[in-house]
């Protein structure tokens, strides 16, 4: 931890964005993460986003439990709403204030232990019901705040920093998120801003649930030579299976996509997304050879990273409820509380 | 890899930088670079902060020689140099160029002032003047900064130093163009009795006044420095002239005759003639003697004027105006005497390739009423005491041959510096010079080849005292330049002898150095111990760090997060890291905060001090310099 706070001052000609901020608008306070820590990557890819989107940081609410990982929204959107709320809860947290507001753009970030283990009910649940949101798990494999155990995210194979052998099979919440119906599943790596910053703008723009693994080096307790989360074995095992261009609305497509190479998907909010394969095989709207994808690859020890799968149709729970368009703060007393008679006329319907 | 990558690859590539060669972060050091003495300012801008003011007073001492003049009067081409100008911008308008506001670097010059206000004594400092001589006799001619820096340097060698000069007391241009309320008497008699004390014979008024350098040379002395500076004003050759003469004087005549009192009264309407520092001390002097209106006019557009812009400033600050694009056509006689100063105004119609404005006569004339002409057009040398028959050759400006590097003519032994060597410069080019001719004096009668020139010393050290913990003040500090208090201007624009600026008082320096970024504190990467996490590049507040594939300079300087336009800031350039990548940082905005060294986990960084010693004749003159140096 820093004693000094990052300075104000800022280089002369940093490009601004189309409100007229530059990205250091969207920095949050000093991390307290140790020095080096891949959370801090994500953190910067999550404001690199943000800014190249011209996001309005008040139209944003930035949602996390409890970890490391979680720490990390007072680091990013300093101008943000945020709730950094109990562990494993983000999703419950993130579903009501989605139902209440619908019109913010809702950041979950979680961690492997506050995902995969005491979350992981409510992880499943958030998913299952297409929530819109972008939900990040910062994935380092193992509890860094109470030094180091495996979490549930750790390969079977990478022992621990002692030498312990970890005894248990991975959980990987790609293959989950896919199983559950999650219509946007993606894996980056936090030391791949080139790969990383792209799939969390496709990510905010997707409408309804996106799901964002990001393994990201806990350099203190898992990024010794026979770890499979450190900097050196992701290195040295990133398959990306794709390198994905995000086009902003406003933009015009100048990639020839018709080769059969690269493929366009036009998001809800009118940006589009080129995909540009690598791996022949995979077809990221395919849900079977997404999981086949990343299956085959962690049999040869290596990560499948990119946009795994994506499905622009899905519609998201305000579409399936069929809420009303606006967001509760919007409508008028009179429709939020319709009154007593209308009470009794519901009351009598179901009597 | 993609086809763009292949083709940035075959351009061409990067190489290493080499932080071992001393120039690498002598350069990142931009105020000290800048400084013609190397004075390494950000360490004695630490020891100010530290109040250790005798301690910073004597790394100036020995480097610059002058620090309470030059804290006052230095053109410091340090702040204009300085990086905390190019990342904070002031609210106030430049008085040079009113379309644009002031940069903010750190007050330098004033701070360096301090350090001399309040060094206390520093007798116990100074260096030992052996009392047996070597035997060799040194002339020094002109009693100016240039000769006195020589003298310094050269006497604690046991050398025997005889200063010429034509004025009854030693300083030169310091004392005779420099007006008092700008620079204090008792401040320069200071300074200079320091160096006269030494032990050096002086002779000066009429004993110093040299007509002849065959005749110094004949005295039979080991070696000769001429330091006379140029000490010619130019003349203006139009209509009137001759007419109008006794009321029409020099510039620096003007100032010397107002120095030791000769001058004492000035006409109530005065007209300056010039836009140079020059003219700037002119029209103050002038409002000082009691003139009621002074005018300053240029031929140029006010925002190409030679004179500094703070020097501009304070003249517009005490009420004078100045006439851009006047030049000057013909003195208006009436009655036999000066009634006024015809012009013709200009018009800007380009700019040459240079970007200097092109002025065309406009054909409207204007007349500026006045009783008195100050004529502050520029200096030039004159040698008419140098024969021409001595071997000492001239070239086709009429002016010596004088050596860049080694400050010799072609006559072996007679050296040149200050505006004698090759024309109008400042007091601290001056003292470099001087430290340069006296190496090469010393060289010159020791045999040495004058060409091998002693090399600097310089170290590169860790700051590092805890995990988070720097030996320097690495808090960036938002504060804007601390404004020196002035006296009052009513009672000072009246006064001839009243020191305007009244300088920063030990609350004020305390201020003001936390505003200096360290830029002597460098960020040193050690490629094999980085993993690439970019955490440093994620918390660099001026977005200067880079991880990326090499490619030629320019295309490296173009591809950077934030390109790298200011091609006189170097890339400090990694060796090939584990993925192939290299880190590249553009050294232009750096803030040495050292947050990449805190939030490295391998310690690829470190911020390592940087001391660079600019080489000097006497190693007794660098004792405060040299402790720096392992």
């Amino acid at each position: 931890m820093s004693y000094i706070s990052k300075p104000i001052a800022h280089h002369p000609a940093l490009p601004k964005n189309a409100l007229g901020l530059t990205h250091r608008e969207y920095e949050g306070s000093m991390s307290t993460l140790c020095a080096g820590c891949g959370h801090d990557s994500i953190t910067a890819a999550i404001i690199e986003a943000c800014f190249e989107m011209d996001l309005p940081a008040h139209r944003i609410a930035k949602i996390s439990g409890i970890g490391c990982s979680s720490k990390t929204p007072t680091y990013f959107l300093g101008r943000s709403h945020g709730f950094n709320s109990v562990h494993g809860r983000m999703p419950s947290v993130t579903t009501g204030a989605n139902m209440a507001n619908r019109d913010l753009v809702y950041i979950g970030i979680s961690g492997d232990g506050d995902t995969a283990s005491i979350g992981l009910g409510q992880f499943c649940h958030a998913v299952r019901r297409k929530l819109n949101m972008t939900y990040i798990v910062m994935n380092n494999g193992c509890y860094g705040l109470t030094k180091g155990q495996f979490s549930a995210t750790n390969d079977k194979s990478s022992p621990s920093k002692k030498g312990e052998a970890n005894p248990f099979e991975a959980i990987d919440l790609c293959q989950m998120a896919i199983q559950l119906g999650a219509g946007f599943v993606a894996r980056s790596f936090s030391g791949d801003k080139r790969q990383l910053i792209p799939l969390i703008k496709a990510a905010i723009s997707y409408k309804g649930f996106a799901f964002l693994d990001v393994i990201s080096p806990c350099v203190t307790f898992n990024n010794h030579a026979q770890a499979t989360k450190s900097f050196e074995y992701v290195r040295a095992h990133n398959q990306a299976i794709g390198r994905l261009d995000y086009v902003e609305p406003k933009e015009e497509i100048t990639v020839d996509y018709a080769s059969g190479e690269s493929k366009a998907v036009t998001m809800h909010d009118g940006s589009h997304l080129i995909l540009h394969k690598l791996d022949k095989g995979h077809d990221p709207r395919d849900s079977n050879a997404a999981i086949q994808t990343i299956r085959e690859n962690a049999a040869k020890g290596e990560v499948a990273t990119g946009l795994l799968y994506i499905n622009e149709a899905q519609q998201d729970l305000h579409d399936v409820l069929a809420t009303d368009d606006r967001p509760l703060n919007v409508l008028p007393m009179s429709e939020l509380c319709p009154g007593s008679k209308a009470l009794e006329g519901i009351n009598a319907r179901l009597r | 890899m993609q086809a763009s990558e292949i083709a940035a690859r075959a351009r061409g590539r990067m190489a290493p930088t080499d932080i071992n060669n001393p120039k690498y972060f002598h350069k990142v050091v931009d105020c000290q670079w800048a400084c013609p003495t190397h004075t390494p300012v950000p360490e004695y801008i630490r020891l100010i902060a530290q109040g250790r003011y005798a301690a910073a007073y004597m790394l100036n001492w020995e480097s610059n020689v002058f620090p309470g003049i030059l804290g006052r009067v230095c053109d410091r081409p340090c702040e204009p140099a300085c990086r905390r100008g190019r990342i904070q911008t002031s609210t106030e308008v430049n008085a040079k160029d009113p379309s644009k506001l002031n940069a903010e670097p750190v007050a330098i010059c004033r701070l360096k002032r301090v350090a001399a206000d309040n060094k206390g004594d520093i007798g116990a400092f100074m260096p030992d003047i052996p009392a047996t001589k070597n035997g060799k006799r040194i002339a020094l001619l002109g009693g100016g900064p240039a000769s006195l820096t020589v003298v310094r340097d050269l006497m604690p060698l046991g050398y025997t130093c005889v200063l010429y000069e034509k004025d009854p007391k030693g300083g030169g241009l310091m004392r005779t163009n420099i007006p008092s309320f700008r620079l204090p008497e008792a401040v320069l008699d200071e300074e200079v009795e320091r160096i006269t004390d030494f032990g050096v014979e002086t002779r000066f008024g009429k004993a110093g006044m040299v007509t002849s350098l065959k005749a110094i040379v004949d005295e039979g002395y080991d070696a000769v420095f001429v330091g006379t500076g140029a000490p010619k004003g130019k003349d203006l050759e139009i209509p009137g002239r001759k007419e109008a003469d006794k009321n029409i004087h020099i510039g620096i005549d003007f100032l010397t005759s107002v120095a030791f009192g000769h001058i004492k009264t000035i006409g109530k309407r005065v007209v300056v003639i010039g836009g140079g520092n020059t003219a700037m001390d002119c029209c103050r002097t002038a409002l000082r003697m009691g003139a009621e209106a002074v005018t300053v006019t240029v031929r140029s557009p006010r925002k190409v004027m030679k004179a500094s812009d703070w020097e501009i400033g304070d003249a517009v600050y005490e009420g004078i105006p100045i006439l851009e694009n006047h030049a000057p056509k013909a003195f208006v006689i009436k009655g036999g005497k000066l009634a006024g100063v015809t012009f013709e105004k200009m018009t800007l119609t380009g700019t040459d390739a240079k970007g200097r404005p092109q002025l065309a006569p406009s054909g409207e004339l204007v007349t500026v009423d006045c009783d008195d002409v100050l004529m502050a057009i520029g200096q030039d040398n004159a040698f008419p005491w140098i024969e021409r028959d001595i071997g000492l050759e001239f070239n086709e400006w009429n002016m010596p041959k004088v050596d860049r590097t080694t400050m010799m003519s072609t006559r072996p032994g007679v050296f040149f510096g200050g505006d004698a060597a090759w024309g109008p410069e400042n007091i601290i080019w001056a003292v470099a010079h001087g430290h340069q001719a006296a190496i090469s004096i010393d060289s010159f009668l020791h045999g040495r080849p004058l060409t091998d020139r002693p090399a600097p010393g310089a170290t590169l050290i860790s700051q590092k005292m805890g995990i988070h913990e720097w030996s320097y003040s690495n808090d960036y500090d938002a504060a804007g330049r601390v404004k020196v208090p002035h006296a009052d201007l009513k009672s000072s624009i009246r006064n001839l002898r009243m020191e305007v600026e009244l300088g920063y008082d030990d609350k004020l320096a305390a201020k003001e150095v936390e505003r200096c970024l360290n830029c002597d504190v460098q960020t040193v990467f050690t490629a094999n111990l980085c993993i690439e996490c970019d955490a440093c590049m994620d918390i660099c507040p001026v977005d200067c760090i880079n991880f990326i594939d090499n490619d030629d300079e320019k295309g490296l300087r173009k591809s950077l997060r934030v390109p790298a336009v200011n091609a006189s800031q170097d890339l400090y350039i990694s060796s090939d890291l584990k993925t192939g990548r290299i880190m590249a940082k553009d050294e232009d905005v750096c803030l040495h905060c050292g947050l990449c060294a805190e939030r490295c986990p391998t310690g690829a960084w470190d911020m390592q001090k940087y001391f660079y010693v600019e080489p000097q004749a006497a190693k007794a003159c660098l004792t405060h310099h040299n402790a720096y140096i392992r």
